[in-house]
């Protein structure tokens, strides 16, 4: 697999991710999730990671953080490459990278109180003083909106949706990690939740000094978070670029067609008359060449017959397609 | 709305017994809908959109109580005898829901569904049913459709079953289609797939539709009048170019200024709704958003607004220090 590379427009790049590959068997078959991906994450940087099911956008998510070993390629974390990483040097690595995901309720142990599940990385972590892990819960959770007082001792089940978000996002904040990866946080809340959860994220981003790879098939919830923005369709990333100006003018047809399928709450705008044809083909099975040419309007025989590299078409924007819109 | 009425639902309540107290899922709620009409429902989980959609079906669970009075077609659904009803369901009032595995049979060919509905409500032998099965599922997108009667629901991806499930809605002909969070579960470009084809039907068959969505961008381009739902009431109700033009109710508008946009800067703070909605099991005196609502006034908490008609009857909403000027509002 020949890889993409994407460089980042700082050179302090916290994360960079080289050459990713990520396959694994379904019965005597193979799925190739993540197909030779490169991306890098500068320090205070937001990278969203937007595509649709089953474009292996949370299996890289995970691949990133070794929770699904990659079948080939490097994951340099602040110079260190974890996938050769083992045991101990890993575990405490993982202290400095940690994960939040899409559904809060399903995230937490039902049966345990909030303040130990907030603790808990604190017991991993070996801080034996009760009196130290208390102070620091009750101040993580203060810093995410929650009055500790009231939720140390209550049971997941007692709290809503956003406000078990806001605990994944305490738990996942206490051990003051660097790096977070945001696995659809806010897909399953609802419009007036998840504005406050975006918001909260964006705090604790500036007030912890976060870096973030934001997952996430929302564009507009991707926009609205992001520096930059990597599109990826079936295993392969298809551009990157700065997110006001991949927005504004799209270079792969496919970050186009999801532009368009938005709908949007305005109607003065009609909704679109070329709507994207098809759906994915499955990963069991890619297509030779370009992956999207089986629903791209402009694909031809050099679509099939050779896969598009990631090239520079803008200043910090990369597209790997063969026709590209700009 | 002139015309036909199809539905009217009439001050429509319904309770569901709960360990914690009864709670209130729809309180006090009257819609129409016009033959050959789209009326988009919206709310947030949990504003009783669905339990509102459940009881014009009359699938209401077992142990809810519903009062009120829910006119179709010249019936009135709560006093037909269940036998009836069944006939009318699936015949001219039909269902789509956000998860097509909710209506499709697992262990039953594609075929086998299709043709069955079709001679439950429609007098055709097998080979006419089968006929007029393979045009539906070509009507709904659905490539190679002579070979996908063969084939069970697991066989085909999220979209396609949910092209199915529209399908057997289809079959019969309906005057009325509740779309429930039809495209909720799908990726966005199936999405816009999806909401084009029920459009395309709907133009095509003259058929009234609901759709119930948390999206306001769902009702926006594709609705003729929206009724916006929170803690079991209609807040607002107004023809969408209405609605968009001039929201006159805060929470719609708070609704629509907490998403995300796409023309907006990054790292722009959203204008977020404090606070989340009220127990349902807890009714407020008050109006059910005034502990969220920055207009609200000792008023609010302590009376509940009635949903009336401002300067035009067709724009309703429930407030009492209703947005007056749109622009301001969002300065």
């Amino acid at each position: 697999m020949m890889p993409q590379s994407a460089p980042s427009i700082s050179s302090d790049a916290l994360l960079e991710v080289d050459n990713l590959v990520v396959e694994y068997p379904v019965g005597s078959r193979i799925v190739h999730a993540v197909s030779g991906v490169s991306l890098q994450i500068a320090r205070g940087e937001t990278l969203g990671l937007v595509g649709e099911s089953g474009c292996g956008k949370s299996t890289l998510g995970r691949a990133v953080l070794q929770l699904r070993r990659p079948t080939a390629g490097r994951v340099l974390f602040d110079g260190h490459d974890l996938t050769t990483m083992q045991g101990d040097a890993l575990r405490l690595m993982r202290r400095r990278v940690q994960l939040i995901f899409q559904d809060p309720i399903a995230s937490l142990n039902p049966r345990r109180k909030i303040g130990d599940i907030v603790a808990e990385p604190l017991v991993i972590a070996g801080v034996k003083d009760p009196e130290k892990r208390k102070q620091l819960v009750h101040e993580v959770l203060s810093a995410v909106g929650l009055d500790p007082t009231l939720v140390v001792g209550r049971l997941p089940h007692e709290f809503s949706g956003g406000q078990c978000q806001r605990i994944c996002i305490a738990r996942a904040l206490i051990l003051n990690p660097e790096f977070i990866v945001c696995d659809e946080p806010v897909s399953a809340l609802d419009v007036s939740i998840r504005a406050q959860i975006l918001n909260l994220l964006e705090e604790m981003k500036a007030r912890f000094g976060l870096t973030l790879l934001f997952i996430a098939h929302d564009l507009a919830v991707v926009k609205a978070v992001s520096d930059r923005v990597a599109v990826m369709y079936l295993g392969r990333l298809c551009e990157v670029g700065p997110s006001e100006q991949l927005f504004a003018r799209p270079a792969h047809p496919y970050t186009a067609l999801l532009i368009e399928a938005i709908p949007m709450p305005d109607p003065d705008i009609r909704p679109a008359e070329t709507v994207p044809v098809g759906e994915p083909p499955s990963p069991i099975a890619p297509p030779s060449g370009c992956r999207f040419r089986t629903r791209c309007p402009r694909a031809d025989q050099r679509c099939s017959d050779e896969m598009p590299e990631l090239r520079a078409v803008a200043p910090g924007q990369f597209v790997a397609c063969h026709h590209p819109l700009i | 709305m002139n015309g036909n009425i199809l539905l009217s639902v009439e001050d429509v309540v319904v309770d569901l017994p709960t360990p914690r107290g009864n709670l209130r899922a729809v309180d006090h709620v009257d819609l129409t809908v016009g033959a050959g009409r789209t009326l988009g429902v919206v709310g947030e989980s949990g504003c009783g959109k669905t339990m509102l959609s459940r009881a014009v079906l009359q699938l209401l669970p077992k142990k809810a109580k519903l009062s009120g009075r829910v006119m179709f077609d010249g019936q009135d659904l709560l006093q037909l005898p269940p036998e009836k009803l069944r006939k009318l369901r699936g015949r001219s009032l039909a269902v789509v829901f956000q998860d097509p595995m909710t209506s499709l049979n697992p262990v039953l060919t594609i075929g086998t569904q299709l043709i069955e509905t079709l001679q439950e409500h429609l007098e055709l032998d097998d080979a006419a049913a089968t006929r007029r099965s393979v045009e539906l599922l070509a009507a709904v997108g659905i490539p190679a459709p002579e070979q996908r009667l063969a084939q069970y629901p697991h066989q085909l991806s999220g979209g396609m079953r949910q092209r199915v499930a529209i399908a057997i809605a289809l079959s019969c002909e309906p005057k009325l289609l509740i779309a429930d969070e039809p495209t909720t579960a799908l990726d966005v470009t199936i999405q816009a797939q999806i909401l084009d084809l029920l459009a395309r039907e709907q133009r095509r068959r003259h058929m009234a539709m609901i759709i119930i969505t948390h999206d306001l961008g769902v009702v926006a381009g594709r609705t003729d009048e929206v009724a916006v739902m929170y803690a079991g009431r209609v807040v607002e109700r107004a023809p969408t170019p209405a609605l968009f033009k001039k929201m006159r109710m805060p929470y719609t508008e708070a609704l629509l200024a907490a998403l995300p946009k796409l023309d907006a800067a990054p790292h722009t703070p959203l204008p977020a709704i404090s606070g989340r909605p009220p127990d349902p099991t807890r009714p407020l005196r008050g109006c059910s958003f005034s502990p969220r609502c920055r207009y609200a006034v000792a008023r609010c908490q302590n009376e509940k607004p009635a949903l009336e008609a401002a300067e035009t009857k067709a724009h309703q909403f429930a407030c009492f220090h209703p947005i007056e000027d749109h622009a301001d509002a969002n300065a």
